[in-house]
């Protein structure tokens, strides 16, 4: 860690950690009650739940990307950031907000949106705490060092904070509704969230194998060009069935099979990086988290994306458990892995150390992402049971749920799993660590 | 092409081209708007009934057990056609009064089958909600879903 603002990114990474293992706990009790549906549903029935387990999930994500932003922009822009104190504003914000949600969800306080689901004077705290955070890295980055990097990480949260203010706009019509709401589901994760995915993981890779900056640099550019060329026009695969003009077919399907460009793109630069890398750098475990973002993300949102997004194809899946199967693995390998890449890589440096409990790290990779895959198998093959018997054959919602319930024991296994993964990771990065990994003085690790 | 491509032309061409992109995406979605505002709904027959309806939907968060449109969660039936589910097409007010009693009804307590919560909505709220499934079902939507079970 070179610069003392920098520790501000330890505070937000803390309470995104707590809101990770909130999350995926509620995943399991969600998972539980699809095979035990009698349970709480009188005190916490399966909306709310369901709410909980997405709402924190989101929120713990935007919670890494800012902890990420104030850990990187220092280094990149070569100075302080511009005011700690309203980054701090900004986190005490955000956890009241966060918090209050969460209880008054607990009181059937919400709106009625899905994801959206934050009372409105939540929704406008993160307005508050996202024009902050703006105007703090803003500041800093005009002042400092200008990079490919802090240029496209600005932008992608610029672009988070404009399109969260159509969260505001619910009119009486349904389609209308539904139109907007996709500006900020898609824009974000298919648009602007893609943005941060690739400068983070430019700089880790950047730090962890010593590659030339300009070349990093210039295909940054071009893979978040393929990025926004497809994905905001594949917007058009979420408006096929609600209202909206038939030409979306078209033009989503074309579109949206585009987005699967930038994935790959993503794997074939951070391989090749890694692999013309002169660095030997000793955090493994960041690496392995890196390259397993990548390639995650390539499974999840383009190959489990792509599956699904032709419209003759979403005609008969839309809506059913092959979504569910996507937005898992595409949720966890780009987003949630990132994060974990992004932390596992800067701890050791925040608490200055050289890297830490990198075997365990290592272990909950493999135990978090072959129990994410198991759960995309089963609900993959769940949904395509229940697309062909209530979308071909006919047959009633209900009973088709009950041909599924071997699925739904095996989802529910595997997210166990998860969370016990999950655990081991909090553990490595936040439980004892060995005595040799302090650093003595001034020594700093290896970039 | 590495060599052909500087940075500075990649970064010229990601932002231009990102605004083109995004200035046809704006082209289509207003005229997308028209077309929700004026072809594919029922503009006349959105009344504040079927308005009121949308917003018990929403206050109850029904979108997180049900899909309507083939959006929201997996853990309850389609109801963008529940309507036509209840004979709404044949029989309006039948379909009415099933809705109404079906809501009345829950939860239904049976030991491992799904639940819906009870909501305690009053004989106008129910049929505002009722309206609002009824306006939903009109929407012109491509023809989805492809069955009646949604
Ligand atoms: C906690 C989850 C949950 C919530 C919240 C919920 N429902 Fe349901 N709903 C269900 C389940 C489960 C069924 C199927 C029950 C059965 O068949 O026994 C169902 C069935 C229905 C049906 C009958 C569908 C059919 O095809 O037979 C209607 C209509 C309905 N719900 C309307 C609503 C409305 C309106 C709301 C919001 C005010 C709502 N539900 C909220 C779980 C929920
Ligand atoms: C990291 C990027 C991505 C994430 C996090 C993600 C996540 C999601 C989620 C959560 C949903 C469900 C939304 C809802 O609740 O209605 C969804 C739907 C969908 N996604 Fe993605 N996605 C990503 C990328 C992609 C890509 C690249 C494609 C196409 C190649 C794609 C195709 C689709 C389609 C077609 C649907 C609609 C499913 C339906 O009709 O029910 N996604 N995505
Ligand atoms: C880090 C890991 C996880 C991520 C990123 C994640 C993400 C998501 C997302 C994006 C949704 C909304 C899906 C959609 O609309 O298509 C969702 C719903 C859900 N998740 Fe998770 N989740 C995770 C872990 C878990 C775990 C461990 C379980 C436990 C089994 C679980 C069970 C569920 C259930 C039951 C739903 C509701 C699906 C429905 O509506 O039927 N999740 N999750
Ligand atoms: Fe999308």
């Amino acid at each position: 860690m070179k610069y003392e603002s920098q520790s501000i990114a330890k505070w937000y990474w803390f309470v995104a950690m707590a809101l990770f293992a909130v999350q995926v706990t509620v995943g399991v009790l969600a998972g539980y009650v699809y095979v035990a549906p009698n349970f709480l549903s009188e005190l916490l029935p399966f909306n709310i739940i369901r709410m909980l387990h997405t709402n924190a999930l989101i929120v713990w994500l935007l919670l890494g990307f800012f902890g990420a932003a104030y850990y990187l922009i220092p280094e990149e822009s070569e100075r302080e950031i511009y005011s700690p104190k309203l980054a701090y504003l900004q986190l005490v914000i955000l956890v009241i907000g966060a918090g209050g949600a969460v209880v008054g969800y607990l009181f059937r306080i919400h709106e009625g949106r899905e994801f959206l689901e934050q009372p409105l004077w939540v929704k406008l705290g993160i307005i508050v705490a996202a024009l902050i955070f703006l105007f703090n890295i803003s500041m800093t980055v005009l002042a400092g060092r200008k990079t490919a990097i802090t240029n496209v990480l600005l932008l992608g949260l610029w672009g988070i904070a404009v399109f969260f203010l159509f969260s505001l706009y619910n009119p009486a019509n349904l389609v209308l509704d539904k139109m907007y709401w996709w500006w900020v589901v898609h824009l974000w994760v298919e648009g602007v969230w893609e943005l941060v995915m690739a400068s983070v993981l430019a700089f880790i890779l950047l730090k962890l194998t010593g590659v030339d900056r300009e070349v990093v640099e210039k295909w940054l550019y071009v893979i978040v060009a393929t990025s926004l060329f497809t994905g905001v026009l594949g917007t058009g695969h979420h408006y096929y069935w609600i209202g909206t003009p038939g030409y979306w077919q078209w033009i989503g399907s074309i579109f949206s099979s585009l987005e699967v460009i930038p994935f790959f793109a993503m794997v074939v630069f951070s391989f090749m990086m890694v692999w013309k890398g002169k660095r030997d750098h000793p955090n493994k475990a960041a690496l392995l988290w890196s390259l397993g973002c990548a390639v995650l993300a390539f499974f999840g949102a383009g190959v489990w994306g792509f599956m699904h997004t032709l419209h003759p194809v979403n005609y008969y899946t839309h809506g059913t458990q092959v979504t569910a199967a996507h937005g898992h693995l595409a949720f966890f390998g780009a987003y949630v892995a990132l994060n974990l890449a992004i932390m596992t890589y800067a701890f050791p440096h925040l608490l200055k150390r050289s890297p830490y409990n990198q075997v365990l790290n290592m272990a909950s990779f493999w135990v978090m992402t072959s129990a994410m895959a198991f759960m995309t198998f089963t609900l993959t093959f769940a949904g395509a049971v229940q697309t062909h018997l209530q979308r071909v054959l006919g047959m009633n919602f209900m009973e088709v749920q009950d041909q599924l319930a071997l699925f739904y024991w095996m989802r529910l296994g595997s997210g166990i799993v998860v969370v016990l993964g999950a655990l081991m990771w909090l553990y490595a990065m936040l439980g004892p660590k060995a005595a040799s990994t302090e650093l003595a003085g001034q020594a700093a690790p290896a970039e | 092409m590495s060599e052909m491509l500087t940075k500075s032309a990649a970064r010229n061409i990601f932002y231009g081209g990102s605004a083109f992109f995004f200035a046809v995406f704006i082209g289509l979605a207003a005229h997308s708007h028209y077309y929700a505002a004026t072809v594919s709904t029922d503009v006349a027959g959105l009344t504040e009934s079927v308005e009121r309806g949308k917003r018990i939907w929403e206050k109850h968060a029904c979108v997180d057990c049900h899909s309507i449109l083939g959006e929201g969660a997996y853990f309850a039936p389609e109801l963008g056609n529940v309507f036509v589910r209840y004979g709404g097409d044949k029989d309006a007010k039948g379909a009415r009064e099933a809705l109404k009693a079906w809501m009345q009804a829950q939860p239904t307590g049976i030991e491992g089958r799904r639940q819906m919560p009870q909501f305690h909505l009053n004989d106008k709220e129910l049929d505002d909600l009722v309206d609002f499934l009824a306006w939903t079902n009109k929407i012109k939507t491509q023809n989805w879903p492809p069955k009646v079970s949604g």
